[in-house]
């Protein structure tokens, strides 16, 4: 039989003055296995853990039981302790005697048997712990990062100026994504493009960076260090390597049709980039559009290229790459509009949502940046936007905060007023949410100098009335009724994850949380890490944020990818759940119930094995195992089956 | 020199077991030149004061079937121990219980209810319930009691060997009883089959897709299952990934399910727990209205999960029968 020392500490009066540590000593020097027992009053302190380092040389002690807090807080201090006296640190076990003990009795004489059952329990499982190593695993030193916005640019952009290789995946044809969009952005007002735009530019001749547009993520597999990604680039018909980015294709292309970079408002053509700026600046043609496509003639591009770059025959290709980490930054979609048939979404030409309003103040945007709305081109003498349309509506849409429209909303309305100046803007607001660096004086600005007028409540009604769009509403703080004769309505539209992201969650197997967004590890303690080691969270896919978040985010992530890649190797936790070769029939159950894919059959041997380095621990597998064969490491059925019994025994 | 002596008893059992051990067919004359058989009630006339006459220890091993219900049953269990060198509890109801171990599922007195009262073709307007002592004309005659509970053997008596199954295949009976005239014998408390359970050794194992998981359950009677395909697979119940293998695959040959005859593995505690715990993590949802709708679907669960195993359950283990 093992040895084993059980250390009971104090913890100053908050174990000792609800559990009778004497009588606990006394009770416990005999129970079989303990070879050693002795109380202190901080074990944790230097003098404790000297104490334990001390007594497992001195009694030659082959396990310890440290009866004291939660594991959670110092089990690593003593297993890093017992180590320094080359003990396996999996033999050294914590018999939490605050939390789930002293701290919620009263009673002495209970709490003190309480005490001695749960230590009881915890010297039975130290007695069949075995010494376990730490899984070690290699490290491919390359990223991948999903997304091509500002968030996996700067993500990006971190890593590869650390001097690792990057993939930078974007589904578009350029990257850049919604801030490529914005017009100026709060609460400075300095141009988004400007800001973006060299960015862009960097990320596309970086020498760590593979960027890799118009493409995505096909199939993954491996794990934390080693995955082994399948990247899908779609048929762009241009073949870029010979392509200039000369423009004449664009130029010649017959088809126009709405430009989705300008929210529908402007043309592009059937070949085209999505903005001027675009990174790389290589058309794509939209075979959906393309006459070509359709009607089997034109071919204008391919005839004026001077490059023979047009290719029709070209296919959708597959590269294969192995990554070390990901970075997930798929930003979000605006809730559409016409989900607000209440307000007119979808039916009034004159309602529309912010990003499009963004194009219309884009000084890249279809009319210049001149205010002019979509229905007759007509400059809006009043304006009215509403917050929250979308957001913060449990019962009807969704119950978060979108984040960004309170500052962007304010930032519209002065922006109009810059440009227009004998307009009115009109804010509808639940609240106004200014929590950010300059923000609430942004915000204060905007009703001192620009008079942007606010008013608290909600919209009831919004109807066309000949060329006016008539928002009837209610004023809360005045309590009156208001109805204002706009000529345009914009809607602070709720956003969303972009779309696919369930299946990409499901790819990557992360999860998603109700709203649709990644969840990550911890909300405050572990905010861009996945549950899943190795892939990290970065922009609005994971929440909505504004841009100076998606940045701090989206460094942090690359702080966690350099941190995985400074390592030589990963360790992974060594208690993970195995397989009993002599007792498994490879019935295959453990399998459909691991959510790692960590469990494989081997047909040829008949058994199961599992993929350490992927298993998690979660003890599913155990749970399922219907011939005992599974048994997560020092948590063996026996372990517990014996725990129990010393739990329970008389 | 003399022959080893052996008994064979039956407790609460069929006579399968009995059969059994005739199915030994030709081998059995192997087996009748090589002991000594002094008590089989149900082949050979012996008193139960022959055996008490016999010295303690002085049987070599004494092979009982059936789980244990009644106070005679006790007492010959009892005496078989004492007699005897080696006890190997035979055949699926000494070992867990077997299908008299259902009865577990309902108290003593429901089923004299049921059996003496409520059913239909009974005639007992008084109400009168079988007596352990009964006064008749000739004097007083003594019953067995029925106790509260089926036990299986190892719950009354210790028990050195488990010979497993519905009956015990002849294969297994006499390579244990050729291990035991042998001296060649296992640690003691084995389960003398495979250990291993029944997929490892099931025809069907490589129909079996590498991710099982199923939408429906199927009862067999109501569902044309191809020769060849996992029942699991086809949503059929089986306890085959819960039992012990060794059987030779009798019911899977047959086109029916494993109905977990054989136990569990040796390091399963609870087989009808264990399988429960397996199966439901199969099925192929996450919305709880269709998982409370899969879980309705499975008719008498306890009857499929324990229907050999109720009476060695952790619960009934546990069970204070003071």
């Amino acid at each position: 039989m093992k040895k084993i020392g059980v250390f009971v500490c104090h913890c100053g009066i908050n174990i000792a003055s609800t559990v009778d540590i004497p009588k606990l000593v006394e009770d416990l020097k005999n129970y079989p296995g303990v070879a050693y027992i002795q109380d202190y009053k901080y074990m944790c302190s230097d003098p404790g853990q000297t104490l334990v380092k001390e007594k497992i040389k001195s009694e030659k002690l082959d396990a310890i039981v440290v009866a004291a807090c939660s594991p959670t807080l110092h089990e690593n201090t003593f297993r890093m302790a017992v180590q320094t006296v080359d003990m396996n640190p999996y033999n050294c076990e914590i018999a939490n005697i605050r939390e789930q003990c002293s701290w919620v009795h009263k009673n002495i004489t209970e709490a003190t048997e309480k005490a001695k059952r749960i230590i009881k329990s915890v010297v039975e499982k130290a007695l069949l712990d075995e010494d376990l190593e730490p899984v070690k695993v290699p490290v491919t030193r390359k990223a991948l990062v999903l997304g091509g916005g500002i968030a996996g640019i700067q993500s990006a952009l971190s890593i590869a100026n650390s001097g690792y290789d990057v993939i930078l995946v974007e589904r578009q044809s350029s990257i850049g994504g919604r801030m490529a969009q914005l017009s100026e952005t709060f609460p400075t007002l300095d141009c988004s493009q400007c800001i973006l735009t060299p960015k862009m530019v960097d990320a596309g001749q970086h020498e760590n960076i593979r960027l890799m547009t118009y493409s995505e993520l096909e199939d993954i597999s491996g794990f934390v260090g080693n995955f082994k990604v399948k990247i899908k680039q779609k048929a762009k018909y241009v073949n870029w390597d010979k392509c200039t980015g000369c423009g004449l294709c664009i130029e010649k292309c017959p088809k126009k049709v709405p430009s989705e970079f300008d929210q529908g408002l402007g043309k592009r053509k059937a070949v085209y980039t999505p903005f001027p700026q675009a990174v790389p600046n290589k058309p794509v043609i939209d075979c959906e559009n393309c006459t070509y496509f359709k009607t089997g003639k034109c071919r204008l591009c391919e005839k004026v290229c001077p490059f023979d770059a047009i290719d029709f025959n070209e296919t959708e290709s597959f590269i294969e790459e192995e990554v070390g980490a990901i970075v997930v930054a798929t930003g979000y979609d605006v809730y559409p509009v016409l989900n607000m048939s209440e307000y007119g979404g979808g039916k009034i030409p004159d309602v529309i949502d912010g990003l499009t309003f963004e194009r219309i103040l884009s000084a890249s945007g279809p009319s210049g940046g001149e205010v002019r709305r979509p229905s007759d081109g007509k400059i809006p003498k009043e304006i009215v936007f509403i917050k929250c349309v979308g957001s913060r509506d449990p019962e009807n849409h969704y119950p978060y905060c979108s984040k960004i429209c309170c500052m962007y909303t304010t930032k519209h309305a002065m922006l109009y007023k810059h440009r227009v100046h004998d307009g009115q803007p009109y804010i509808f607001y639940m609240d106004v949410r200014a929590g950010g660096k300059g923000y609430e004086e942004f915000y204060q600005r905007a009703q001192e100098e620009d008079k942007v007028v606010f008013l608290r409540g909600k919209v009831s009604k919004v109807y066309q009335d000949d060329d006016k769009v008539v928002v009837c509403g209610i004023d809360t703080l005045s309590g009156s009724n208001v109805e204002i004769r706009a000529d345009l309505v914009v809607l602070a539209m709720a956003i969303r994850p972009s779309k696919g992201i369930e299946e990409l969650a499901q790819l990557l197997k992360i999860s998603i949380d109700q709203n649709g967004f990644l969840t990550e590890a911890h909300p405050k303690l572990r905010p861009v890490e996945s549950l899943s080691a190795g892939i990290y969270l970065a922009g609005c896919a994971q929440a909505p944020k504004d841009i100076p978040d998606t940045v701090a985010q989206a460094t942090a992530t690359a702080a966690m990818v350099l941190n995985l890649f400074s390592r030589e190797y990963l360790l992974h936790e060594p208690i993970i759940t195995g397989v009993d070769e002599e007792l498994c029939s490879g019935c295959g159950l453990c399998i459909a119930v691991c959510p790692y894919d960590a469990r494989k059959t081997n047909r040829e041997k008949g058994v199961v094995e599992v993929n350490e380095i992927l298993c998690e621990a979660c003890g599913a597998c155990a749970a399922a195992c219907p011939s005992g064969a599974a048994q997560q490491r020092n948590f063996t059925d026996t372990q517990f089956s014996n725990m129990v019994k010393a739990i329970l025994a008389e | 020199m003399t022959k080893p002596k052996v008994a064979f008893y039956w407790c609460a059992s069929c006579g399968g077991c009995e059969e059994a051990v005739v199915d030994l067919a030709e081998d059995i004359l192997k087996v009748v030149d090589a002991i000594d058989i002094v008590l089989w009630p149900v082949a050979m006339d012996f008193k139960k004061s022959d055996i008490e006459a016999m010295a303690d220890g002085s049987i070599a091993v004494s092979f009982i079937n059936g789980s244990v219900r009644t106070s005679e049953q006790d007492e010959w269990v009892k005496l078989l121990r004492k007699k005897s060198g080696l006890v190997v509890a035979f055949g699926a109801c000494s070992h867990l219980g077997g299908i008299p171990g259902l009865a577990n599922l309902s108290s003593r007195q429901q089923l004299l209810d049921t059996v003496y009262v409520q059913v239909p073709t009974v005639n007992n307007p008084n109400k009168i319930y079988p007596q352990t002592i009964c006064t008749v004309a000739e004097g007083e005659l003594e019953l067995p009691a029925i106790h509260e509970e089926v036990r299986t053997l190892d719950q009354v008596i210790d028990v050195d060997y488990y010979l497993p199954g519905c009956a015990p295949p002849p294969n297994l009976i006499m390579d244990a009883v050729l291990a035991i005239l042998s001296g060649n014998l296992p640690e003691k408390g084995t389960v003398l089959a495979l250990d291993k359970s029944l997929c490892d050794t099931c025809p069907r194992k490589e129909s079996k897709p590498d991710k099982l998981k199923i939408s429906d359950v199927k009862r067999i009677s109501m569902t044309i299952i191809p020769e060849d395909k996992c029942f699991l697979a086809e949503g059929v119940i089986c306890l085959g990934p819960a039992t012990r293998s060794g059987c030779g695959e009798r019911c899977i040959n047959a086109n029916m399910p494993c109905r977990g005859c054989f136990g569990p593995t040796k390091a399963v505690q609870d087989q009808g727990a264990k399988f429960l715990s397996g199966f439901s993590s199969l099925f192929d949802s996450e919305d709880e209205a269709e998982i409370n709708a899969f879980a309705e679907s499975v008719i008498d669960p306890a009857g499929l999960f324990y229907m050999f195993s109720l009476a060695s359950s952790l619960k009934a283990k546990f069970h204070d029968r003071s």
